[in-house]
This record gives structure tokens, sequence and C-alpha cells, in this order.
């Protein structure tokens, strides 16, 4: 799934959908990893970069959390028309996690009316009335219920050397030893070569 | 009775005289995955994990309430047992609200385990996401009904070992709950001895001790074996 067989130097994103920011501070956590990525690839749309438009010939995306709301919705449909290869990054994106502990409760409306009515200290009321906020979808569903996802990333956050490994493999860097991305025992084996160095 | 000569994934082997096709298989080094199993206690073929392969019937057999037989031909590894391996773990992530960052087995969770050591990185069935309930009336355990896989180790447990029978299942299909004495709070129940023998054979985290945070519940499944040995082969120091 490397997408660096093209000549251009590869374009990649990360997205935030509902979820916590965990799998994103994850992310951060590659510490001065991040300035080797930045020479291998441009990092054309993410929560840490400001650009407002999701943009065309993205290569690959990592996806953290999972689809609750309609913003959410339009948003990955433009991100899997738009992108090469879908990551789901981290719990939230794979399976639902924390995001769809609402489910079990049904209709959203009795999910907001417990949130901000029944849970309220004082004066509840329910602030989806404001046009900004967006419409929570009838359920929260995994990224791949949605769309087409191409690799899984589990984990609550997944630990930066597996996001690492799964970085290194989509843009077909160089490994002695070709490893799993997805499979955390490849993930440890990476860090211990790093230790090693 | 004399040993059983059986093959294991073309190796020819022999199994003590009465040994179900895991335990052949544990005595000769091959794994097989389980989950419902738990030395100590009777098996119950519930999760369907081990599932083999025996040559000359088209049907899968589970490797625990199979009896090993002379000439049988298993097959524990294979392509389509992994396949339907994964299907039966994804299932049961989805049959009910398996949260694994919140629980308090994170990390100490048999079936977390098992998905792991299968590939299972994602679950291709629609999650079910049903309203089951917590009951924590009981003075020091819980059981969370989220969690729960049936697996029916805690009603073989508290019946065979414990001899209260406190535990059971009600209801059928996707309504089945593992429930105590008549459908009772755990803590009303007049049969149950505290004796905490479920707490510690539960392969999730569905009954635990009260108190317990997220991966801090640490179950000491081995201490089944422990107390079974003990009462047969009155061998008492571990």
């Amino acid at each position: 799934m490397s997408v660096s067989e093209n000549k251009r130097r590869p374009r990649i994103a990360t997205v935030w959908l509902a979820g916590c920011s965990g799998c994103h501070m994850s992310f951060l956590d590659l510490d001065e990893w991040l300035f080797e990525l930045a020479k291998l690839a441009d990092v054309v749309y993410s929560p840490v970069a400001d650009v407002k438009e999701y943009p065309e010939n993205v290569d690959a995306v990592l996806v953290e959390g999972a689809v609750a709301n309609e913003d959410n919705l339009e948003l990955i449909r433009k991100v899997r028309a738009r992108t090469k290869a879908v990551v789901s990054f981290g719990d939230c994106a794979v399976t639902g996690n924390v995001t769809a502990l609402r489910n079990p409760l049904g209709d959203p409306e009795n999910v907001l009316k417990r949130a901000y009515i029944e849970e309220a200290n004082t004066g509840g009321r329910i602030p989806s009335d404001h046009p900004l906020v967006p419409k929570l979808l009838p359920k929260v569903l995994p990224v791949h219920q949605v769309v087409k996802v191409d690799a899984f990333l589990w984990g609550c956050p997944p630990d930066a050397a597996r996001i690492r490994a799964v970085l290194e493999k989509l843009l077909g860097v160089e490994k002695p030893a070709e490893v799993d991305a997805i499979n955390p025992a490849a993930g440890q084996e990476t860090a211990k070569t790093k230790d090693g160095e | 009775m004399t040993v059983t000569t059986l093959t294991i994934n073309g190796e020819l082997v022999s199994a003590s005289p009465g040994a179900s096709v895991l335990e052949a298989a544990r005595e000769n080094g091959v794994e097989i995955p389980t989950l419902c199993e738990l030395e100590g206690i009777s098996s119950a073929g519930a999760c369907r994990l081990c599932l083999v392969e025996i040559s000359g019937t088209p049907r899968l057999q589970p490797a625990c309430v199979t009896a090993a037989t002379e000439g049988m031909e298993v097959q524990t590894d294979s392509e389509r047992l992994n396949r339907y391996r994964r299907m039966i773990l994804e299932l049961l992530f989805a049959e009910r609200n398996h949260i694994c960052p919140v629980c308090v087995a994170n990390g100490h969770c048999e079936l977390q385990s098992r998905a792991i050591e299968n590939g299972m990185d994602h679950v291709r069935f629609s999650y079910q996401h049903p309203d089951l309930s917590v009951d924590i009336t009981h003075e020091r355990f819980g059981i969370d009904q989220d969690r729960c896989i049936l697996c029916t180790r805690c009603v073989r447990v508290c019946d065979e070992l414990e001899g209260a029978h406190t535990w059971d299942v009600a209801g059928r299909g996707t309504k089945s709950r593992v429930i105590t004495d008549l459908n009772q709070p755990w803590g009303e129940s007049d049969t149950c001895t505290s004796c905490a023998k479920c707490v510690e054979a539960c392969p999730t985290g569905a009954i635990f001790r009260k108190g317990s945070s997220v991966g801090e519940m640490e179950h000491r499944r081995d201490r089944i074996r422990f107390i079974a040995d003990a009462r047969k082969k009155k061998e008492w120091s571990p």
C-alpha cells in the first residue's frame, strides 16, 4: 500500500472526527521524527495545521475518531473521495469506542436529554438549537462502516512507535526487515531498533 | 485403558486415555485458542473458538468437548479455521458493549488477547449496542453484562467447585443473560457464599472486584485449577 511510487512528494493528512484528540497527541509523541516526516512528505491537512478545506489528491490520511455527527459524515466522505489510502487511526475510528457509548441510549434526543437536562446541575438546556452545532447522527459509527478503509491502526491511543511504523510503510521507507505495521509486535520491534541505534 | 494414538497437524501423537482433542493437543505442545474452557472445571463448548478440522467429517468440531479417538486425524491450524475463529471473535465483540480502553480488565482480558493473537484488527459486523445492566448490589463484587460473553465459566465454577449454583443462564439467543439465583440482585442472593471463584474465573471484565479502576482487574484464573487439584488429588500447596 505504499504511496511513494509516484515521482512527486507524497501528500499526507490527518483528520479529527469524533474523538478526544488523544491520537493526535500520540502523533505529536513522534517528537524529533516529525522532522524526518517533514523531509519525506507534505502534511497538507491536519488539526495541527491551519488549513480550512480538505485538499484534492491526498496520498494517505490518518483518521482519528468515529463518525458521530453530520459534520463528521460530510468530512469523511470528502476525505475518502480525495485520498488514496485511508487509515482508521485509533480505537474511536476502528470501533466507535467511548464515543459510541451513547448508542445504547438510542435516539440522539435521549442522549442530549441525558447529558444536558437530566445530568445538568443548573439551568439545563440542549445546545442543538444553535445553527453552528452539527446534528448528531442516529448512531455513532466506526469509520469503516461509512467509507472504505485501507488499514486499521488500533489503540487508545496507538503509541508513537506504531504510528511511525504505519507511516513508514505508507511512505515506502526502506526498513531493515519488512514489518507488518498493523501488528503491535512489529511496533515494539521498531521501538527496539530505534533504541539500539 | 491404553493411550490413544492420533494424528495432529500431520504428526503422529499419543494422548492420555479419555483425553479430549484439546487435552491431546496440549499434551503434545500444540496450542489451540480457547475462551470458555478453564482448567479445573468441566468443558462446555460454549465459545466455539477451539474448533478443529477432523478428517471424515465436513463439520468443524470443538476440541474441548470432542474425545480424542484412535486413528483420528486432526487439523488445528488452517486458513479456514482462522477465518472462522476471527468471525467468532468479531461476533463476540459486536454482540455487547466491549469498550476496552475504559474496562477494568483492559490488558488482562482473554477476549482481547485472543483477538490480538488472531490478528483481528476491526469488526466487520454491525455493533448491536444493546442496553444492558450493571449489578453492584453485592458487597464486594459487581457484574457488568456489557462485557459478558456467555462463556458460562461463572456458572460452572460456582456449581462444580463451590457447590452453590448461584449463577445460571436465563433467556434465549441474544436475550441470554447470566443471572444470580432467580434473577435477583446479586447482593440479595441467599446462595452466594462470596467465595470469589466466579470473579477469578471470568475471562473478561464482566465480573469484577468493586473498586477496580481501568485495567486493574487481574483475575487469578489459575486459582481455579489449584482448588480443583487440591480437592481431587489432595494437593494443598501451590
